[in-house]
């Protein structure tokens, strides 16, 4: 049987840490109405599949939670749309330094 | 037996946890209803100023250059006054090997942590810091747990804090990410208690004692570099500890009459705890939400004293829109050709705004820059905000609603000083000291206190306790 990770991959999980109802007094309503999550990575303890819950080797302990993803990625870029407005502000700041020089 | 690790079990110990992680006993330097001995507490860190430097030179940090912005102080002057613009100068502390001022605070936590015995450090931040420390821990050959606020209920995280994420991982520490919530204290508490690694706490005395190397050295190079020290230094403000640290190194090099402005975004009207405007704002630190709470109570950190005490040094507080701060950013790379990151044009902005009331002959040092990139750039931050549904557009700053928009300066005069009530920020320090203590009566030590974490005199002090409602025993 083949796994979508195997012992000692590189991977992260997920795990609730406090359900809505364990959440503290002094916060929004939006936030009390949600759980505290945690995403931490590792290495992986045993052979797992995605969702399943696994153990993973941190820095010193080992942790637990379902498994999420394996040899997770980063996603975040300059951006996923262009914006035109800082070109902008580049061309008002020059005309006005080099204005009187040109 | 198995050790409880219920919420309330773990909050229960947790002056032990933090004693244990930190070394420090606070409850030796409480004294009085509400006061305790800071300079004291500085001082049993051990560390002159010198210690200090030498312990960064060991590891590349500090000793950053102090850069003229010809082109910025041209702008100022095109748009001022004649004779009206001072000269501005940077602190490039993105030269630091982490990239940001905040190696100074972690060497010296790091330090500690490594001359202790520790195996790692714990810290709980998104920002610079977690970077820092990791950085600090490579160097010293120790383990590094970062605890951060990262995401959203729909797991979406701001790009500048995913930026800190990566960071941290690639600089090889164990990056704990969590949705937005207070409660995070938590999990950081479970992390020391379970790997007994040291708390490289923001807050802790040594990280501020890193910092006035940042004071001095300024103080050092203008000197050197202009043949005086300067007006004003402009500090960027959350937590307060870049402010206090650096006012402290002014100080100690002797520049007293240097005036030191804290300059903050403005974010009122978000909640910090809110899962829904935690992504409507584009600037994760340097704001408000963070400047206003720390320095009106600085002890609601991740220890019980903390050593950053920005009130007791500030001499005035500037707030600046997102919008400007975007505008100034733009105007760093294009005009000086400097890629910057937001904390360090934060306080620019601020500057920028200021010296056009100040005399050409007048110098303002920004004392810090940080490295930017995918995640903190104002292409990312402008792209994030459209997608969450603020509007981004020119116009007059003064519009700006945050949470709602972000408005462009359509003219770099349009960047103007906005100086926050100094004396508001006092009497609610006075009010939060005397509400945490409990009491309506106070002893002569606490008001002198006071007097010295308000940078205020008796007679303001006692008008305020009379207000209150609170008596001087």
């Amino acid at each position: 049987m083949s796994f979508d990770a195997k012992k000692g991959d590189w991977v992260q999980i997920h795990r609730i840490v406090l359900k809505p109802e364990e959440r503290t007094g002094k916060i929004p309503e939006e936030t009390k109405k949600v759980p505290l999550e945690m995403w931490v990575k590792g290495r992986l303890k045993e052979d797992a599949n995605i969702g399943h819950t696994v153990e993973i080797f941190t820095a010193k302990r080992t942790i637990k939670g379902e498994l999420v993803e394996v040899n997770p990625v980063y996603t975040y870029s300059f951006g996923e749309e262009f914006v035109p407005e800082l070109n902008k502000v580049g061309e008002i700041v020059k005309n006005i330094v080099r204005g009187d020089d040109n | 037996m198995a050790r409880d690790n219920s919420y309330d079990a773990v909050m229960g110990r947790k002056d032990e946890i933090i004693e244990n992680a930190t070394r420090i006993n606070y409850e030796d330097y409480e004294a009085g209803k509400l006061s305790f001995d800071y300079e004291r507490m500085m001082k049993d860190t051990g560390f002159s100023l010198q210690d200090v430097i030498r312990i960064q030179r060991d590891v590349g940090v500090g000793n950053t250059p102090l850069l003229e912005l010809r082109n910025l102080t041209k702008l100022v002057r095109k748009i001022s006054p004649k004779g009206k613009g001072a000269r501005i100068f940077v602190k490039d502390e993105q030269c630091n090997p982490s990239g940001s001022f905040k190696d100074r605070r972690a060497s010296m936590s790091v330090y500690m942590a490594k001359k202790l015995g520790y195996k790692g450090v714990v810290a709980a931040t998104s920002g610079n810091y977690g970077a820092a420390v990791a950085s600090q821990a490579a160097i010293r050959n120790i383990d590094c747990i970062i605890v951060q606020e990262c995401y959203d209920s729909r797991k979406v995280g701001q790009p500048e804090i995913l930026e800190k994420q990566r960071k941290c991982e690639c600089l090889g520490a164990e990056v704990i990410q969590l949705t937005v919530g207070p409660e995070l204290f938590y999990e950081f508490l479970k992390a020391l208690e379970e790997t007994n690694f040291f708390n490289a706490s923001l807050y802790s005395p040594y990280g501020i004692a890193g910092v006035e190397s940042l004071g001095y050295e300024i103080a050092m190079q203008c000197r050197d570099m202009i043949g005086k020290e300067p007006e004003v230094v402009m500090v960027t403000n959350a937590g307060g500890g870049n402010l206090t640290g650096t006012a402290r190194g002014l100080i100690k090099a002797g520049a007293v009459d240097t005036k030191v402005y804290g300059a903050s975004v403005d974010l009122s009207g978000l909640h910090m705890a809110s899962d829904i405007d935690f992504n409507r704002k584009a600037f994760t630190t340097g704001h408000t939400g963070f400047g206003v709470p720390y320095l009106t109570d600085p002890d609601h950190s991740d220890v019980p004293r903390s050593a950053a005490r920005a009130l007791r040094y500030m001499d005035q507080y500037q707030l600046v829109k997102q919008g400007e701060v975007f505008f100034i950013t733009e105007a760093l790379a294009e005009l000086e050709g400097m890629e910057r990151g937001p904390a360090g044009n934060t306080s620019l902005t601020a500057a920028f705004a200021l010296a056009r009331e100040m005399d050409e002959d007048q110098i303002i040092v920004v004392q810090e820059t940080e490295y930017t990139g995918a995640g903190k750039h104002p292409l990312a931050q402008l792209s994030f905000a459209r997608q969450n549904g603020i509007e981004v557009k020119f116009g007059n700053s003064e519009e700006e609603v945050p949470g709602k928009n972000i408005i462009l300066p359509e003219h770099p005069s349009m960047i103007k000083s906005r100086h926050f009530d100094m004396d508001k920020l006092r009497h609610s320090y006075i009010k939060n000291a005397v509400r945490k203590a409990n009491t309506k009566e106070i002893e002569k030590l606490d008001l002198e206190f006071l007097v010295k974490e308000t940078k205020s005199n008796a007679e303001f002090v006692e008008g305020v306790l009379k207000e209150l409602g609170v008596t001087v025993k």
